[in-house]
């Protein structure tokens, strides 16, 4: 990593974050223009030396060319002739205003993760523009060709100029829906970074841990929001599970199978200070922080017995109110049976499979194959598993759905 | 990601000024650092130390350790904190130091923190070390 690498790493949202804001918040011209002033640091830095203020330099460029291109457009748009005017003065003094730059980031995440945007071009855009990575950092990490993650991000650009969307914190009304539009897509972020199966497993972790730092700088500028918290505490508990998750030959180690010494301890004392905070705000949790309080009942147990179970069902129970689907329906069955034995989880997975959810789906057979398997009903179960494994698309989770229907022969 | 520690050595020099400097201003100043790193997602840690005219140095150069009262004669430059950030690159780190409210006259000084996984796991020692690590959440 060079020193400029190093500057925009740290810097970059609150450079495009000033920019967007000194050009009417037209983000297309402002990411631009950014660029090119990295474009000129990396011929201009080795050449004369690194300046002593890297970020004044970068943001001087930068503002320079959009100058440029205000005057370029002043002709045939009156809103460029009036940026070109105001700028007369001079100076980056307004450019770069402490008292706003934490705003200007918070609104080019809000941005970023605007509605209007497909959930692909969000993700994208937000790694690109508050988190500075690369084309092809985001086309590595997300297994896609650098051109489309190219295309995604121009036709984000566009779209939100068509859309006008103002570049601003939504208000108070607004928020609560929009942040948990920022929350999601950086928690498909984390996710993607949490597949242990597919992919340079190192690489992963890295977007993950991403995911994870632009989780905690929202935390910091938009504090009192619980479920940024919430989100805080999933992420570090779930990742405090990587190191022990995967075997030597890449394979990924169930739960139940995880030598629980190797959990990162660190990850942990950190998501449970982020869930206590998320709890603190005494407004109870939200669906990230139901599956937090989910993760860190497992962060606590010695062992798959020895979990709270009971709880973990009331806690599914709750996330099955504030955020209903048939994963968590199934997920709370799982529990049940953990809790109270196979005859009661197996209830409720027959209600599922009696009203047709998650239909087409390998997880529900799998699940009841399963239940059948502890009950001793080793016919029904085998005939299950080997539907799951018909409906299963991975063909690791395939080869071990089948080793369990052969074990029961 | 990488654990770096960025270390802070002072100088007689540095020292001085730091006596007569405002402790307002002074803690306005690392508050808005620290507030930057928390910001930025990469503050792991962070101590400052006491006046060095309160510690003691331990020297083995003789058959017995012989215990001195601080401040240490020839000693330049002295430990007076630290930062533990977890960046991506020694770089970052170097940035992040750059931009450390210091005061002139003073140093810093940044070193890779090796994580546990680096030892030879097979060692005894390293074994018992994880333990501890893990029981106390310093992994």
């Amino acid at each position: 990593m060079t020193s400029l690498e190093a500057v925009w790493r740290i810097e970059s949202a609150r450079i495009v974050g000033a920019l967007t804001r000194f050009t009417g918040g037209d983000l297309d011209l402002a990411e631009d223009v950014a660029q090119e002033a990295v474009a000129e640091a990396i011929v201009a830095w080795p050449r004369d030396g690194e300046p002593d203020n890297p970020v004044g330099w970068l943001l001087n460029t930068a503002r320079r060319r959009a100058i440029d291109m205000f005057r370029r457009r002043a002709a045939r748009d009156e809103k460029y002739a009036l940026l070109a005017q105001a700028d007369s003065d001079g100076g980056d003094g307004h450019l770069w205003d402490p008292d706003r730059i934490d705003d200007d980031v918070l609104a080019l995440m809000f941005v970023a993760c605007h509605p209007v945007l497909s959930p692909e071009a969000r993700v994208a855009l937000t790694l690109r523009t508050v988190g500075g990575l690369s084309t092809d950092e985001i086309a590595r990490a997300f297994l896609v060709p650098v051109p489309t993650v190219q295309a995604r991000i121009t036709r984000a650009k566009k779209t939100i100029a068509a859309a006008q969307v103002p570049f601003e914190v939504p208000d108070q009304a607004d928020r609560k829906e929009r942040l948990g539009g920022v929350l999601s897509v950086l928690y498909v972020i984390f996710t993607e970074g949490s597949t242990a199966t597919a992919g340079d497993s190192l690489l992963r972790t890295d977007l993950a841990y991403e995911a994870v730092r632009l989780t905690r700088t929202l935390a910091a500028l938009l504090p009192g929001e619980p479920e940024v918290f919430g989100l805080i505490a999933l992420c570090e508990l779930t990742a405090s599970r990587f190191p022990a998750r995967t075997a030597a030959d890449g394979s990924a180690i169930l739960l139940e199978d995880q030598d629980r010494r190797r959990w990162d301890r660190s990850a942990i004392r950190r998501g449970l200070a982020a869930l206590g905070q998320a709890s603190a705000a005494g407004r109870g949790l939200g669906p990230y922080g139901l599956q937090a309080a989910i993760a860190a009942c497992h962060a606590a147990a010695p062992s798959v017995a020895a979990t709270d179970w009971d709880r973990i069902v009331l806690l599914y129970e709750a996330l099955g109110r504030v955020a209903p689907s048939p994963i968590v329906a199934l997920n709370r069955a799982v529990a049940v049976a953990m809790a109270e034995g196979p005859a009661a989880g197996l209830l409720l997975v027959d209600e599922m499979v009696a009203t047709d959810r998650l239909p087409g789906s390998y997880l529900l057979p799998s699940v009841r194959g399963e239940l059948l398997t502890r009950l001793g009903r080793t016919g029904e179960a085998r005939a299950e598993l080997e539907l799951a494994a018909r409906l299963c698309g991975n063909v690791r989770e395939r080869a071990v759905l089948l080793r369990k229907a052969a074990a029961l022969s | 990601m990488a654990k770096y520690m960025l270390i802070m050595r002072n100088t007689d020099e540095s020292l001085a000024t730091m006596m007569n400097a405002s402790m307002d201003q002074m803690l306005e100043q690392v508050g808005r650092f620290n507030d930057e790193l928390i910001k930025a997602g990469v503050l792991v840690a962070a101590e400052g130390l006491e006046d060095p005219s309160d510690g003691v140095v331990v020297d083995y150069s003789g058959e017995t350790p012989v215990v001195t009262d601080g401040p240490y004669g020839e000693t330049k430059e002295l430990f007076g904190g630290f930062y533990i950030l977890d960046v991506k690159s020694k770089e970052e780190a170097i940035e992040w130091a750059k931009r450390m409210p210091a005061i002139p006259g003073s140093k810093s000084e940044i070193r890779r923190v090796p994580g546990i996984d680096e030892f030879p796991q097979d060692n005894e020692w390293v074994q018992r070390e994880r333990v501890w690590r893990e029981q106390t959440g310093q992994l």
